[in-house]
């Protein structure tokens, strides 16, 4: 199915930071109660690069997103978004972070007393951008998740899916550099899965948006890995075997609190860990 | 069924009322804080206002004309027994102006929009409504807490006015009709009777229970733990606290105000 296209598409370009990466974990522990969620954990996201995460429930990847955008703090180790170390970072200043960062909540997380409409202007709102251009940008943003007959809707008149990709637009509505999705087909039936899939993977190739994402399926992070976006037809197309390394797409798995995988398809595939080796088959 | 008791130690009790005591500070004070940065959203502050101040109208109509009544009834018995049915005036107007009006009016809407907030914040935090909201680059107790802080204050002082004038109609209907108090007996005892110290005491309350209210609605709403049972907790601890707050901060100002400017 091809995505609508998003007039403005200059943002991508993210800022390379002084870390050099958009998002780094240097032995990153938390625990809840005295139970260890994640223990030692260091990862790099570079620029313009999507990884996916998996684990089992309850592993900490939902967690982990929380840590990258401040809204958990870790018990010790360093986080570095876009250069910036989250960890020494105040409140406010989070604040003014968040705002080159988008997130997709698991349950999508729409304010249930706003329509549609005002969900995904939120941002724009707070920014005091004048009313036409926030309606313009709007309508833009709905066009490209495929909802603009959505816009005075509320959020409970909406299907699962709908919600999702609601959420969706209003994370990428300010062009962010970098993307933070928890589960963003969890729940969903194939085709609308297929359909946020093809819009992760445009924001990825056409934006260049560096990503982090929480997943149970692996088969949309395999599709992920293996299709690129093409900007000619304006759709995803299958990448021609052997050139499956060449979109930035890789895999980070999480085991007991712990980093067991973190690398591209390739390596994934040909792991010989019997852990890997059962979860992906 | 096997039951089992887990006892809890006095101390972690203590160290939970502790920090509980500690967080809701900080909210207030952020809330505070909050009134001198930008943005201020003056639009939800508003809408606010008229949520909690119109749609509380009804209800703090009811009460107010119906204490006044009472106060005017059950004073009117033993005042007979004096011959100083005429005094009906100034003991309602004293006790609606500087005890009962705010008291009560303060109770009524902790009741309504304590628990309302409460529920609202507290459902916004187990659908990660609030996390959304600062992960968009919003401060909470900014866009939340500061203006329901706010509009409750300011609503209040003028719901409690209401309900003064209303008990003192109340008054007025009892004093008049069972016990054939002339009118202007009646209206120039409740106006005389009242020094500037009252309608002070009268009016300086209702601001404090507004700020009450709100905060400790908006505080319970926003530490809502265990979905949906959580905010029914949430719900029914804010009323409990914010109304025991409110009877406690009572005493102590109608205390305070009586070592300022003395007894009558």
């Amino acid at each position: 199915m091809p995505a609508p296209t998003l007039p403005s598409e200059n943002a991508a370009a993210s800022a390379v930071s002084p870390s050099g990466y958009a998002i780094e974990f240097d032995n990153v522990s938390i625990a809840f109660d005295e139970k260890v969620v994640l223990d030692s954990i260091s990862f790099q996201l570079p620029h313009g690069e999507t990884k996916a995460l998996f684990g089992v429930a309850g592993s900490g990847k939902s967690t982990l997103l929380k840590l990258a955008i401040g809204l958990m703090r870790p018990d010790s180790g360093r986080i570095f978004v876009l250069g910036e170390e989250v960890t020494r970072m105040s409140e406010q200043e989070l604040f003014e972070l968040r705002r080159r960062v988008g997130i997709v909540f698991q349950e999508s997380a729409l304010f249930d007393s706003m329509p549609v409409y005002e969900n995904v202007a939120f941002r724009l709102m707070e920014e005091g951008i004048p009313g036409e251009e926030i309606e313009r940008r709007v309508r833009e943003v709905l066009r490209f998740v495929e909802l603009e007959r959505t816009y005075d809707m509320f959020p409970s008149e909406l299907s699962g899916g709908m919600r999702r990709r609601v959420a969706i637009a209003r994370a990428i509505i300010t062009e962010p550099e970098v993307l933070l999705y928890d589960s963003p087909t969890g729940g969903l039936d194939p085709v609308t899965s297929n359909t946020i899939v093809e819009l992760i993977v445009k924001q990825r190739d056409v934006y260049k948006t560096s990503a982090l994402m929480v997943t149970h399926r692996l088969q949309d992070a395999f599709t992920m890995a293996t299709h690129q976006f093409d900007k000619a037809t304006n759709q995803m197309i299958p990448l021609p075997k052997g050139q499956h390394c060449e979109v930035p797409m890789s895999f980070l798995i999480l085991r007991d609190g712990k980093v067991i995988f973190d690398g591209d398809a390739h390596k994934l595939v040909t792991s010989r860990d019997d852990y890997i080796r059962e979860y992906i088959s | 069924m096997a039951f089992e008791l887990e006892l809890i130690s006095p101390f972690e009790v203590a160290k939970d009322v502790a920090l509980a005591v500690q967080e809701y500070t900080l909210l207030s004070l952020q809330s505070l804080a909050n009134f001198f940065r930008r943005p201020l959203y003056m639009g939800d502050m508003v809408q606010q206002a008229d949520l909690i101040g119109v749609g509380s109208l009804p209800i703090v109509i009811l009460t107010g004309l119906s204490v006044g009544a009472l106060l005017a009834l059950n004073s009117a018995s033993t005042l007979q027994r004096f011959g100083g049915v005429t005094l009906i005036g100034q003991l309602v107007s004293l006790g609606m102006v500087t005890e009962l009006g705010p008291l009560i009016t303060g109770l009524m809407v902790a009741g309504r929009n304590a628990s309302g907030m409460a529920s609202e914040l507290g459902s916004m935090i187990v659908t990660e409504q609030i996390d959304a909201m600062r992960a968009l680059g919003t401060d909470p107790t900014k866009k939340l807490v500061t203006p329901r802080v706010g509009a409750t204050a300011f609503m209040l002082f003028f719901l409690t006015i209401i309900a003064d004038l209303l008990g003192l109609i109340g008054g007025y209907g009892v004093a008049h009709l069972l016990f054939g108090l002339d009118t202007q007996q009646y209206w120039t005892s409740v106006w005389q009777i009242l020094v500037f110290r009252d309608v002070f005491t009268g009016l300086i309350k209702p601001v404090l229970f507004g700020f009450i209210i709100a905060t400790v609605g908006c505080y319970y709403g926003i530490s809502t733990r265990g979905g949906t049972q959580g905010v029914g907790r949430s719900t029914t601890q804010a009323v409990v606290a914010s109304s025991v707050l409110i009877l406690i901060v009572d005493f102590f100002v109608t205390k305070l105000i009586f070592a300022i400017f003395g007894y009558r």
